[in-house]
C-alpha cells in the first residue's frame, strides 16, 4: 500500500521531472532565434580573441559537434541523451579541453560542504528557536527574534550577502573580502589548511544561514502558535503532561511535518541562493564557476552547470521526501 | 476604504505604505531629471556628495541621485510586468486545476510543482545569456513572469479547491450558472486578496533577480536600475577606493524596497487570515 500509494508516484515524478528539465535545457538554445555556433563565435570575437581564418572552420565544426547540432531534432535529442548517460557533459570552450564534469567535480566540494552545513543547520536551529518562540509567543525574546526575522527575510541573497561582506570584511575586516582558503594553500587535511577554509566559510554559510534559519523560524513559529490553539494541546496540559513533553511531543513534532515538506520545496531555491552568495564571495564553488562561465561565454559550462544543478537538486528533494514517512506515521502505516 | 484604514493600524502596513509612497514619489522624480540616464559623463567623476549633487557622482560621469532615480523606475517597470503578467498565468492555470480537477489539476501540477524543484535561477540565466541582446524592461520582465508563477498557482488552487466545496457552488451550478461565470463572479472575489499578497511577493522576487542578473553582467548596462547600479559600482571597485556613496544608494534603497514590499504582504495577508500566512519561500 505504502509502496504503490506514496513511494510509486513519487519516483514517477522524480523521473519526469528529470526529463522535463534536461529536455527544457536541451531545446531552450534551439527554440531561440539565433545560433549557438555563431553566438559563441561572436561572443569570442567580442572578447577579442583572435581567430585564424582556417581555425574558423574547424571551431564552427567542432562547435556544431560538440552542441551535437547535426543531424534533426530527433536525432540530436537522442545523441544528447546519449552523451549525458556516458557522464559526458561535453568540454569547457574557455579551459578547452577540460571536461564540463571535470571543472564540476572540483567546484562540487566547496559547494556540497557550504550548502549541507547551512541547509541542515538552518533547518535545525531555525525550527528549534521557531517552535519554542511560537509556543512562547508573548515573551520578550520570542518578540525581538520576530522583529528580526522581519527585517532579514525580505532581503535577497544577494544584497544580504554583499552587507555582510561589507561590514565584516571592508569595514570591520574580521573575515577575509573573498576565496575558499588562502591564496597559494595546497588543499590537505593540515590544521593550517582547514582553518583557512573554515575562516574563509564564515561569512558565505553566515549569509546562507541566516537566511533560511529566518524563513523556517517563521513558518515554525506560525505554525506552532496554531497548533497551540487546538484543543489537544489544552487537553495534554489538563491532564497533567509536563510542559517539556507538551511542547516536544505534542506541538513540535506535529509542527515539523509542514517543515519537513517545506524543506524539499525549497531546496531549488536555496540551491540557488548559495549560488549566488558563492558569487559575492568568489566562493571557489558551482557559483563562482557558473560566474566565470557567464562572463567567458563559456556555453557549454553553463548547460553542464545546469544539467548537473536539476539532477541533484530533484534527487536531493526525492531523498527528502523519502524521510518523510518515518516522521509521518499515517503514511508509514497507510 | 475602510479596509485600507484598517490595515493602517497595523504598523508594519503604516511603515511599508509610507516608505513605498516615498519610493514612487522618488521614481516619480525622474521624470524631472536634468540629466539623460543613458549618457555618460555629462558631470565630473568621483565627486563626494554636495550641495550640487545631493548624492554624489559615479566613475561614469553620472549623477548618482537623479541616476538612482530611473533605476527605481526601472525596477519597478520590471517587477510590474514580471508580477501582473505571472498572475494572469498562475490565476488561470490555478483555478483551472482547481475547479476541473482530475487530469488538468495532476498535469499543471505537475508543471508546477516541477518548476518549483529545478533550480529556476540556472535555467532564467540560461535564456537571459541567450537572449541578451534583446534583453529589455519589458521582456526582462515577461522572461521572469514565464517562470515566477508556480507557487502562487498551488495557493490559487488551494483555495478554489475549498470554495468548490461550499454550499454556494452547488447554488450557482444547480441555478444555472455557466463555469465561466460561476469561477470570475464568484471565485473571483474571495481569490482577489490572495492574488493580491502574492503580488507583492513576486515583485520582489522579480527585482531581486533583477539585481543578480545585472550583477552577472546578463542585462544592458545602460538602462539604470537597481541591479546595473551595483554592478557598475562593483566593477569601478567603488567599494575598496571608498565611494560609499555609490554603492550604498542602490543598496539601501533595494533594502528599503524589498522590506517595504514584505511587510505589505505580511500584514495584508495577516489581515485577510490571522491563521494562516501564507508566504512565499524566498528569492
Amino acid at each position: 500500500m505504502f509502496l504503490k500509494q506514496y513511494l510509486l508516484p513519487r519516483l514517477i515524478q522524480y523521473v519526469l521531472v528529470i526529463l522535463l528539465g534536461i529536455t527544457a535545457v536541451f531545446f531552450i538554445p534551439r527554440l531561440l532565434p539565433n545560433d549557438p555556433v555563431l553566438r559563441t563565435i561572436a561572443e569570442m570575437r567580442a572578447r577579442g580573441s583572435y581567430l585564424e581564418p582556417g581555425a574558423m572552420d574547424k571551431i564552427i565544426s567542432d562547435l556544431q559537434q560538440m552542441y551535437g547540432l547535426e543531424g534533426s531534432w530527433l536525432d540530436q535529442y537522442l545523441a544528447f541523451w546519449g552523451r549525458l548517460f556516458r557522464g559526458d557533459l561535453g568540454v569547457s570552450f574557455f579551459q578547452f579541453p577540460t571536461p564540463v564534469l571535470d571543472l564540476i567535480m572540483t567546484a562540487l566540494p566547496w559547494t556540497a560542504g557550504l550548502l549541507l552545513t547551512t541547509t541542515l543547520l538552518s533547518w535545525a536551529i531555525g525550527n528549534l528557536i521557531g517552535g519554542f518562540a511560537g509556543y512562547y509567543t508573548n515573551q520578550g525574546w520570542s518578540r525581538a527574534l520576530d522583529a528580526l526575522a522581519m527585517v532579514v527575510r525580505p532581503l535577497p541573497y544577494y544584497i544580504f550577502a554583499f552587507a555582510l561582506l561589507l561590514i565584516f570584511a571592508y569595514l570591520l575586516r574580521w573575515f577575509p573580502v573573498s576565496g575558499g582558503a588562502r591564496l597559494g594553500m595546497r588543499p590537505s587535511w593540515t590544521w593550517p589548511f582547514v582553518q583557512s577554509v573554515l575562516w574563509h566559510a564564515v561569512l558565505p554559510a553566515l549569509s546562507i544561514f541566516v537566511l533560511s534559519a529566518a524563513v523556517w523560524f517563521q513558518t515554525m513559529k506560525l505554525v506552532v502558535q496554531n497548533i497551540n490553539a487546538e484543543s489537544f494541546v489544552a487537553y495534554a496540559k489538563l491532564s497533567g503532561v509536563r510542559e517539556n513533553r507538551v511542547v516536544s511531543r505534542y506541538v513540535i513534532r506535529n509542527a515539523l511535518l509542514p517543515q519537513i515538506t517545506g524543506l524539499g520545496l525549497s531546496l531549488g531555491l536555496i540551491f540557488s541562493g548559495a549560488l549566488i552568495t558563492e558569487i559575492v564571495y568568489s566562493y571557489p564553488g558551482l557559483g563562482t564557476l557558473l560566474y566565470n562561465a557567464i562572463v567567458n561565454g563559456d556555453y557549454n559550462l553553463i548547460m553542464g552547470i545546469t544539467i548537473f544543478s536539476i539532477i541533484a537538486i530533484t534527487t536531493s528533494v526525492l531523498i527528502v521526501d523519502l524521510i518523510y514517512p518515518f516522521f509521518d506515521p499515517r503514511i508509514r502505516y497507510m | 476604504m475602510k479596509l485600507f484604514r484598517d490595515l493602517l493600524k497595523d504598523y508594519r502596513f503604516a511603515v511599508a505604505f509610507w516608505v513605498l509612497c516615498l519610493l514612487l514619489a522618488f521614481a516619480a522624480l525622474s521624470l524631472f531629471s536634468p540629466y539623460d540616464p543613458t549618457r555618460w559623463g555629462q558631470v565630473p567623476r568621483d565627486v563626494r556628495p554636495s550641495a550640487e549633487h545631493w548624492l554624489g557622482t559615479d566613475s561614469n560621469g553620472q549623477d548618482v541621485f537623479w541616476n538612482a532615480t530611473f533605476a527605481v523606475r526601472n525596477s519597478l517597470i520590471i517587477a510590474v510586468i514580471a508580477g501582473v503578467v505571472s498572475r494572469i498565468i498562475a490565476v488561470i492555470v490555478g483555478m483551472v486545476a482547481g475547479y476541473r480537477g482530475g487530469l488538468w489539476d495532476r498535469t499543471l501540477m505537475f508543471v508546477s510543482d516541477s518548476l518549483l524543484v529545478i533550480p529556476l535561477f540556472l535555467i532564467i540565466v540560461m535564456m537571459a545569456m541567450l537572449i541578451r541582446a534583446s534583453l529589455n524592461l519589458a521582456t526582462l520582465g515577461l522572461l521572469l513572469a514565464f517562470f515566477g508563477w508556480a507557487w502562487d498557482a498551488r495557493l490559487i488552487r488551494s483555495q478554489i479547491l475549498s470554495l468548490r466545496e461550499r454550499d454556494f457552488t452547488q447554488t450557482a451550478i444547480l441555478s444555472g450558472t455557466g463555469t465561466l461565470k460561476l469561477v470570475l463572479n464568484e471565485y473571483m472575489p474571495y481569490t482577489t486578496p490572495l492574488i493580491f499578497s502574492t503580488l507583492i511577493n513576486n515583485m520582489a522576487w522579480a527585482i531581486g533577480l533583477e539585481i543578480t542578473l545585472a550583477i552577472l553582467g546578463l542585462l544592458d548596462m545602460s538602462i539604470p536600475t537597481l541591479g546595473t547600479m551595483l554592478y557598475w559600482a562593483i566593477n569601478y571597485q567603488a567599494i575598496l577606493l571608498g565611494r560609499w556613496w555609490w554603492v550604498m544608494t542602490p543598496i539601501t534603497l533595494s533594502v528599503m524596497l524589498f522590506i517595504a514590499l514584505y511587510w505589505l504582504s505580511v500584514s495584508i495577508s495577516e489581515y485577510l487570515d490571522p491563521r494562516t500566512r501564507v508566504q512565499r519561500v524566498g528569492a
